[in-house]
């Protein structure tokens, strides 16, 4: 057994570090250290970086444009990326539908898509929850119906993350509903410019854009935009939600954050006593710490064996609950440090470029915001309830 | 024993039930909240048409009486409804001090108005280092040829959007975590020298962060003894607490009930979501902390005039720590049920989130009473 990194190994992070401090705008690094809004242009100027370098699809073979790097490095480099403070690679495009495409797409899907995704020509948003089918996915009830030679696509998705800057959205959509419910679900690759589709804010209680549902209205979808074949969009999607975990506990970030925590915490006064050193937070903050720390040797455990060739199972659904754990805890402890300064709305100081004056200390503005914000990430992606139903089964035999 | 509520309290309750019913569904309290004050003046109007702003105020000043057991119907009222109107900053903190430590001038010339209706106060005690520590006060008032002259910061002062007059503490001696040294004052809103920065808070509710710079008053505006307040500040953190309690204790129970009712209409997998165990048994939870909430809710307000200061801030401590617990498990549990609808802005249920986090916040969090409980056990 051997915990450390080889020699290669850690060369790599090195590298992958100085890319970062070289290429990364000292602005952008500056918002996402600091929970300030980011840009469409924020993550494309990054996304455009890493696509120069030749970094921007870990994932992906390097037939395909991507690095086709192990398990091991492709979380290197997220991990190290985070660190740094730079934008999360939109996921949408990378993680989702390039994979999804390099394994069930036709040959002119990938020519045409692929490379717009490297590029990142192409900004894609998730078709997949509707208002009546969130954790019951299955369930799904927006229709498309075969038209001559487009599909007629009607109903509604919601919850669809950055919406507003995409231009393609991928849906599963019921193509069939005379069958069991999963065997009649298909994958569509749908132009949100087209007429019929419309994008509506859902504004979240920290007072943040961030999702959006999207209508439906006879939209018009040339026939050949169906992913691989009718009925198989389930078996897709599944593949799509299973695909590319190693990153999924965000460890990268948590350790990013809880630097963040303890900068906060060293700031903060108790009767003249910073309150990292007062004995009831300082507890608070290594309980964090430890969790942390055991989600990323579980984590380094999962990739090892993702490295030495097994398919990651039930240790995927651990780390998303485990990694939502400790996102929020972090939120909910930077809350809890600034003590009333959590009170004050101060969405102007959240815009990139914003010089006012703030409302108590420069870091406040964000955290409670960011802690309400935060609430979703054991919501989104299959709930931490859906998660223990399938260890339940997967791992438990239950 | 009883705890039933008494004959003036069911009547403040369907009084206030009412008014809320009428006046402050979700819909029109996004209205008032984006309206040019963030709050309503003329629902403020009606509260004092009801005698609500003479709650707790004595019948010589125009005002009805009662105790913190009265106040505290209003409170669970307004927390079911989310009331963002500076009730407790003008009634509790403003009101309530001067009742119990102002001169008969200032109460004479002041309470009146607030009665009436007409005047809104707020405690401007804490300030940009303070945090939750009472004698932590930097802001400095010296003498000056029969007068004091005013300096200094305060933060996040509840009501101070909306305030006429403030009770400012300031130094008279001492230096800045000294328990003595410590003095209060009554100082208008234009005031020379008194900048004030208003500002919406993250729930709906306004604040204010104040900056006053050689701010002149009378030595008439003091309150209570030169250099005594910091006990006044106390009681009146206290008083201010059992009353966020008991706020909180409605919205807790108003958000049970909306959770409870998703469980029951809300289909997944062809079932209502609340058929499955591990809801069911968090949902429970839920009821339970409420239930200890309310337990320890009434213990405040019973126990938050007590003669006794050791006895009193022994109660309103322990009750900030459950109530803080209960809000964090019940809001908590209620967006993770609810799934993405909890945390939008559209939906009645994370408003009622954030107010239980934010009330967590005020006066000491859940760790800052659970230090004050230990220490004076």
């Amino acid at each position: 057994m051997d915990l450390k990194y080889s020699d290669e190994e850690r060369a790599f992070a090195d590298e992958v570090r100085a890319f970062a401090r070289a290429e990364l705008d000292p602005a952008v690094r500056e918002r996402v250290l600091n929970h300030k809004r980011l840009s469409k242009e924020d993550y494309l100027g990054w996304h455009r970086k890493l696509h120069a370098k030749g970094w921007v699809a870990p994932n992906w073979p390097v037939a395909h444009g991507g690095c086709g790097w192990n398990a091991v490095n492709r979380f290197i480099h997220e991990e190290v990326l985070a660190e740094e403070g730079a934008p999360p690679i939109v996921a949408f495009g990378i993680n989702m539908i390039g994979p999804v495409l390099i394994a069930f797409g036709n040959d002119a899907q990938k020519r045409h898509y692929l490379p717009r995704i490297l590029s990142g020509e192409d900004w894609w948003c998730q078709g997949f929850s509707e208002p009546g089918s969130g954790s019951d996915l299955a369930s799904l009830r927006t229709k498309a119906v075969l038209d001559g030679d487009h599909w007629v696509v009607n109903g509604q998705k919601t919850w669809t993350t950055l919406a507003q800057h995409a231009n393609l959205i991928f849906c599963l959509v019921r193509t069939d509903p005379t069958v069991k419910k999963q065997e009649g679900i298909s994958m569509l690759l749908i132009d949100m410019n087209t007429p019929g589709v419309t994008v509506r804010p859902i504004i979240t209680i920290d007072g943040e854009h961030e999702v959006n549902e999207v209508f439906f209205d006879d939209v018009r979808v040339p026939k050949e935009n169906i992913v691989g074949e009718p009925g198989k969009g389930w078996t897709y999607a599944k593949f799509l939600l299973s695909h590319e975990r190693s990153g999924i506990a965000r460890v990268g970030a948590a350790k990013r954050e809880l630097r963040r925590l303890k900068t906060i915490a060293a700031a903060e006064q108790v009767d003249g006593v910073p309150l990292i050193e007062t004995k009831a937070f300082r507890e608070k903050i290594a309980a964090v710490e430890i969790e942390l720390m055991a989600l990323e040797v579980s984590n380094l455990r999962m990739i090892a064996a993702e490295k030495s060739g097994q398919a990651p199972g039930a240790e995927a659904n651990m780390l998303k609950i485990k990694g939502s754990e400790v996102q929020q805890s972090l939120t909910e402890l930077m809350m809890e440090a600034v003590g009333p300064y959590a009170l004050p709305f101060d969405p102007d100081a959240l815009e990139p470029g914003w010089n006012g004056e703030p409302i108590g200390p420069d870091y406040a503005a964000p955290l409670a915001g960011t802690y309400f914000n935060y609430r979703k990430v054991s919501i989104y992606g299959g709930s931490n309830e859906i998660q223990r139903n399938i260890l339940s089964k997967s791992l438990l035999g239950l | 024993m009883d705890f039933s509520l008494s004959e003036t309290q069911r009547m403040l309750a369907e009084t206030t039930d009412r008014l809320v019913r009428e006046r402050y569904g979700f819909e029109d309290r996004k209205k008032i909240i984006a309206g040019p004050d963030g709050f309503s003046r003329p629902l403020w109007a009606q509260f004092a048409e009801l005698g609500l702003t003479g709650l707790g105020i004595a019948e010589e000043h125009g005002g009805l009486g009662g105790t913190m057991g009265d106040l505290a119907v209003v409170a669970e009222t307004f927390g079911r409804a989310l009331v963002v109107e500076p009730f407790m900053p003008t009634l509790v903190l403003g009101a309530g001090t001067l009742g119990f430590a102002g001169s008969e001038a200032q109460k004479a010339e002041l309470l009146p108005q607030v009665v009436a209706g007409e005047l809104f106060l707020a405690l401007a005690h804490g300030e940009p280092k303070s945090r939750y520590t009472l004698a932590h006060v930097e802001t400095t008032a010296t003498a000056d040829s029969g007068d004091y002259l005013l300096t200094g910061a305060k933060a996040v002062v509840l009501g101070g959007d909306a305030a006429d007059r403030f009770l400012v503490s300031a130094r008279t001696s001492g230096t800045k975590s000294d328990a003595d040294g410590i003095s209060l004052f009554l100082v208008p809103r234009d005031a020379a020298g008194l900048a004030i920065r208003a500002y919406p808070n993250i729930d709906g509710t306004r604040a204010a962060d104040l900056v006053l710079d050689r701010v002149r008053v009378p030595a008439s505006a003091r309150i209570g003894e030169i250099g005594q307040a910091l006990p006044i500040v106390t009681q009146a953190v206290d008083r201010a607490i059992a009353y966020l309690c008991a706020e909180a204790v409605g919205a807790m129970q108003a958000l049970n009930a909306l959770t409870l009712d998703y469980l029951k209409t809300r289909t997944q997998f062809g079932v209502p979501i609340g058929s499955f165990q591990v809801l069911q048994h968090r949902m429970v939870d839920m009821e339970v902390a409420l239930e200890q909430a309310r337990s320890m809710a009434i213990l405040a307000c019973d126990r938050v005039d007590d003669p006794d200061a050791r006895e009193r801030s022994r109660a309103v401590s322990a009750a900030k720590v459950q109530i803080g617990r209960s809000g964090r498990l019940i809001g908590q549990s209620s967006v993770q049920m609810h799934g993405g609808i909890g945390i939008t802005d559209e939906y009645a249920g994370g408003h009622y989130f954030k107010r239980l986090t934010l009330i967590d916040r005020t006066f000491g969090d859940a760790d800052h009473h659970l230090s004050r409980f230990a220490a004076a056990a």
